[in-house]
């Protein structure tokens, strides 16, 4: 009994004591997802240099499958729906089930969805290198591939809507507003790009055809960005950022305020990406506008992420993960505000069709997504293996070499951009083209393809320094890594009333930790309180009243002996609830 | 009203407790601008100027499209000259909506690595495409087109192309039943003029059976319907954009 496993155990038991359950979080699908963020960040960021080198160096387009043009969307794919994907999956399943305070609703469910979500992006690097594309940027697989897509995403909504529902937490925090903007959008955009009449397994004609086609793509495209790179991002960081300054987030309105205005006027904006071209004006027009207003809900993600640190700025120097997150929400503030600008019709005269773009691309793409994304692998890698970092001199270097990587890559950018745009429309004295030959324009901008490659060399570097790091921290993980066991008292939020006894919140603000209701037990004593049918679950730890403080997760006493120190700060106590959303600015 | 709606017990509060509610709230939010920018477009007719002599792609050039699709030529090549001055002197009249009402998919482009596709029609001769696709640098020195000299040796697969041609006349393309029937044989007969004229250029022979055929027969189209019609001085020039108050 004592060495149960319970990765195996059921969700929820009854210990016997009518008012006690014991539960557990599934760690180890966290683990899952992120190990494929680390492999195909890496797999994908190598197609990204691939093709960086491709365009300076036309002889490294080899054979008939492996061109640019035939590359290209693979490294889109493979960077944002397998690299970031996996990522924000990783975010989900860690924090949802905490934020719960309840196990995923399936396991099984999450099990499909991680293999599932794994097949389609072995898919995509199949049939895209083979031309199986439908071209339209983000979309590109195939309607069979489309399907697949849809049904895991359905069983990835399932489990997760399950899990609230089941919730042990009557309230649900602003990173689970996020996460369920981002599935409903994603369906919903997803759905509606995709509708297509096949000719055979392998090809489809849209049902959507010229303006009214450009119109949906942009209408998907720019919001792939805003509900797949941005919303579940906000999510990930409106829950690791406080963690990991262990603050709580600056401001609770501000987070109401920006959660809806930012999800209601980012649909609009799709337009955008299409000023000047064939598509009615008041179309462009409204994207403009709207691509205006995103801005300040844009700032008041950045403001509430970056003042979390306010009055812990110190803690930045010694914190990996904070360095990054701080980093990444600084790009996202530059992106976002980059983003409005260039949909100002003017500017766009001038940057569309340029590198302008890849360089706005990147600088969220590598800053706000890249750097969350490592930020958050850095803090849970010690603790989904309870043990300590590897090496925290690796992860300060995988920082400065990220950084450096971008800034080459996206000035590199901004100059090749702008340098396109001036000389396309450059005009001589005569009133002819000063560069007819466009082969000129591309020529001038050659070197700064050089230049770019190897600030995404480094980016990548950091990559594999990640890789290395992760590997030895994971090498030098217990053999056994149980889930741990929490009991909590009975009766689900969902059942009506106000929820479970005890839950009216002590400060009336009921997404802060309450350390008086969630009690961690060690696993064994978890198998053994569900079996015993006495009246007093062995083990179990009883709240002595407000503020009593967590036993040491179970993991880490057999590894390390009592006492280990928790990697992000010497002795530092980790709650495990949802991060506190107590605000500043709530006094009145 | 502000404070009561996000105060810490006020509206917004309860309704973090009612996360079927919210999710319903949440997705109304995100229908409402879609559906605004949607609904004019797709419901009214005429919205797209319909331009009498665009006309729908022969079989070959459907074919060719689909190969630059499979090629991934988007990703460097836009077609859609913008209402420019410096566009218009570079690749010719700038694009109008009613010439793209047969593009299934779009083929816009966000990218232009290399130049502007929508008017290269007739702009070369067939041989000139041949020799640059096969290696663009023979043309074009410092080019960084990739090269695909495969499209000289590939066979070209027609076995699709009837139903193509009747799919997308479920969509609403106005293809004649003697066109879907006989979709291969026309596509065979274009392959053999454009091959013979590449041989009569000098160029390579028996080219009649490659992907190549169709590639070239695509370019060769690009942006051909309308030059007629601006010639003509038909009603075409319907576009949003003043030309001249361009900058
Ligand atoms: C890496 C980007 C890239 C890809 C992919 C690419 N091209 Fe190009 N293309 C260029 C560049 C750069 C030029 C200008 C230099 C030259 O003429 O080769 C060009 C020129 C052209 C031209 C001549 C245009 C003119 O007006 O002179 C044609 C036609 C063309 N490409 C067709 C294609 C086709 C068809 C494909 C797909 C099979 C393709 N390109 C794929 C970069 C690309
Ligand atoms: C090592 C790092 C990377 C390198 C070297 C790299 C390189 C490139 C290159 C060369 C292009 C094509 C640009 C062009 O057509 O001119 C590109 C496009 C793109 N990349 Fe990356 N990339 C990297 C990382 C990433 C990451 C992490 C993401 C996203 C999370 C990303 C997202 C994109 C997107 C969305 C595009 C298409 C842009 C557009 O269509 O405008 N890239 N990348
Ligand atoms: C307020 C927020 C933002 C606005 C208003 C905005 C606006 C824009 C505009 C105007 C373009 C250029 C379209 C064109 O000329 O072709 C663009 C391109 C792009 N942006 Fe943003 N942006 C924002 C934030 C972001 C963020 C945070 C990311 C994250 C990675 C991002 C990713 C992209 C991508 C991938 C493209 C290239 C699309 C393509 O052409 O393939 N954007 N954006």
């Amino acid at each position: 009994m004592a060495h149960a496993q319970t990765t195996s155990a059921p969700g929820t038991r009854s210990t016997g004591r009518s008012n006690i359950e014991i539960f557990s979080y599934d760690e180890q699908i966290t683990r899952l997802f992120v190990y494929a963020t680390i492999l195909w960040g890496f797999i994908g960021m190598s197609v990204g240099a691939l093709i960086a080198l491709q365009l300076p160096f036309p002889e490294a387009n080899i054979g008939e499958y492996l061109t640019f043009g035939r590359l290209r969307p693979l490294h889109t794919n493979a960077v944002i729906f397998a690299f970031a994907g996996n990522a924000i999956f990783a975010a989900t399943y860690y924090s949802t089930q905490r934020l719960c305070k309840a196990r995923m609703f399936s396991d099984w469910m999450s099990q499909v969805h991680f293999w599932g979500w794994q097949g389609i992006i072995v898919a995509a690097a199949l049939t895209l290198p083979l031309g199986m594309t439908t071209s339209k940027e983000y979309a590109e697989l195939e309607w069979p591939i489309d399907i697949a897509i849809a049904v895991i995403w359905i069983i990835f909504a399932v489990n997760f809507f399950g899990t609230l529902y089941k919730r042990r937490e009557k309230h649900i925090y602003v990173a689970l507003w996020f996460y369920i903007a981002t599935i409903v959008t994603v369906a919903v955009l997803h759905v509606g790009n995709s509708l297509a009449i096949p000719v055979s397994l392998t090809k489809s004609y849209p049902i959507y055809a010229g303006v009214q086609d450009a119109l949906v793509q942009w209408w998907y495209g720019h919001n792939a960005v805003a509900f797949f790179l941005t919303t579940p991002f906000l999510g990930l960081m409106y829950y690791f950022m406080p963690k990991a300054a262990q603050r709580p987030v600056f401001s609770y309105r501000l987070s109401i305020v920006h959660f809806w205005s930012l999800i209601f006027i980012y649909i609009w904006a799709g337009p955008h990406h299409l000023q000047y071209t064939a598509l009615p004006e008041w179309a462009g027009t409204l994207g403009m506008l709207f691509s205006i207003m995103l801005w300040m809900p844009s700032w008041g993600g950045m403001i509430n992420g970056l003042f979390t640190l306010r009055g812990a700025w110190h803690k930045l120097r010694d914190s990996v993960v904070l360095k990054m997150f701080v980093v990444g929400i600084t790009f996202y503030g530059m992106s976002t505000f980059e983003g409005p600008m260039l949909s100002v019709k003017s500017v766009n005269a001038l940057s569309h069709y340029t590198d302008w773009t890849i360089g706005h691309v990147h600088s969220g793409a590598l800053g706000w997504n890249g750097f969350m994304t490592f930020g958050m692998i850095y803090w849970l890698l010690p603790r989904l293996w309870r043990t300590t970092l590897w090496s925290k001199k690796l992860a300060t270097a995988h920082f400065w070499f990220g950084l450096i990587g971008i800034l080459m890559y996206v000035i590199s950018m901004y100059v090749s951009g702008i340098t396109q745009g001036l000389m396309w429309r450059a005009f001589d004295e005569a009133g002819r083209l000063m560069y007819p030959e466009f082969i000129e324009t591309v020529t001038q901008v050659v070197p700064m393809y050089w230049v770019r490659l190897i600030g995404g060399l480094l980016y990548l570097g950091g990559v594999v320094m990640l890789m290395v790091n992760a590997w030895m921290t994971i090498r030098s993980a217990p053999k056994e890594l149980p889930d741990p066991a929490y009991a909590a008292p009975v009766a689900p939020v969902h059942s009506g009333g106000d929820g479970r006894p005890g839950a009216a919140p002590a400060s009336g603000d009921g997404t802060e930790e309450r350390k008086d209701d969630l009690v961690e037990v060690a696993p064994s004593e978890a198998a053994d309180a569900s079996a015993a049918s006495g009246s007093d679950a062995p083990g179990t730890k009883k709240p002595d009243g407000p503020g009593t403080k967590k036993p040491e997760g179970p993991g880490t006493k057999n590894a390390q002996g009592p006492g280990t120190k928790k990697p992000d700060g010497p002795g530092t106590k980790k709650p495990d609830g949802p991060p506190s959303l107590r605000e500043t600015d709530d006094e009145d | 009203m502000k404070r009561r709606f996000i105060k810490k017990d006020g509206i917004h509060r309860r309704l973090e407790g009612w996360p079927l509610v919210f999710t319903v709230l949440t997705t109304i939010a995100i229908l409402v601008g879609g559906l605004v920018e949607f609904l004019p477009l797709i419901l009214v007719k005429g919205s797209v100027d319909k331009i009498a002599t665009v006309e729908p792609w022969t079989p070959l050039e459907l074919e060719g499209r689909d190969i630059y699709i499979a090629e991934g030529c988007n990703t460097c090549h836009s077609q859609m000259v913008r209402p420019f001055r410096h566009e218009i002197e570079r690749y010719g009249e700038y694009s109008k909506a009613g010439e793209t009402v047969y593009e299934r998919p779009f083929l816009w482009g966000s990218k232009r690595t290399g130049p502007d596709l929508a008017r290269v029609g007739g702009k070369y001769p067939h041989l000139w495409h041949v020799r640059h696709m096969e290696n663009p640098r023979s043309t074009s020195p410092n080019s960084i087109m990739p090269p695909y000299p495969h499209m000289l040796e590939n066979d070209l697969d027609l076995s699709d192309l009837p139903t193509k041609l009747k799919r997308l006349r479920m969509l609403g393309t106005p293809y004649s039943d003697d066109e879907v029937q006989n979709a291969i044989e026309i596509a065979r007969e274009e392959a053999e003029a454009i091959a013979r004229e590449v041989e009569a250029q000098g160029g390579p022979e028996g080219l009649e059976t490659k992907q190549i055929v169709a590639i070239v027969a695509y370019l060769q189209r690009l942006g051909t319907d309308i030059q007629t019609t601006s010639t003509a001085g038909s009603g075409a020039s319907s576009a949003p954009e003043d030309v001249n108050a361009s900058r």
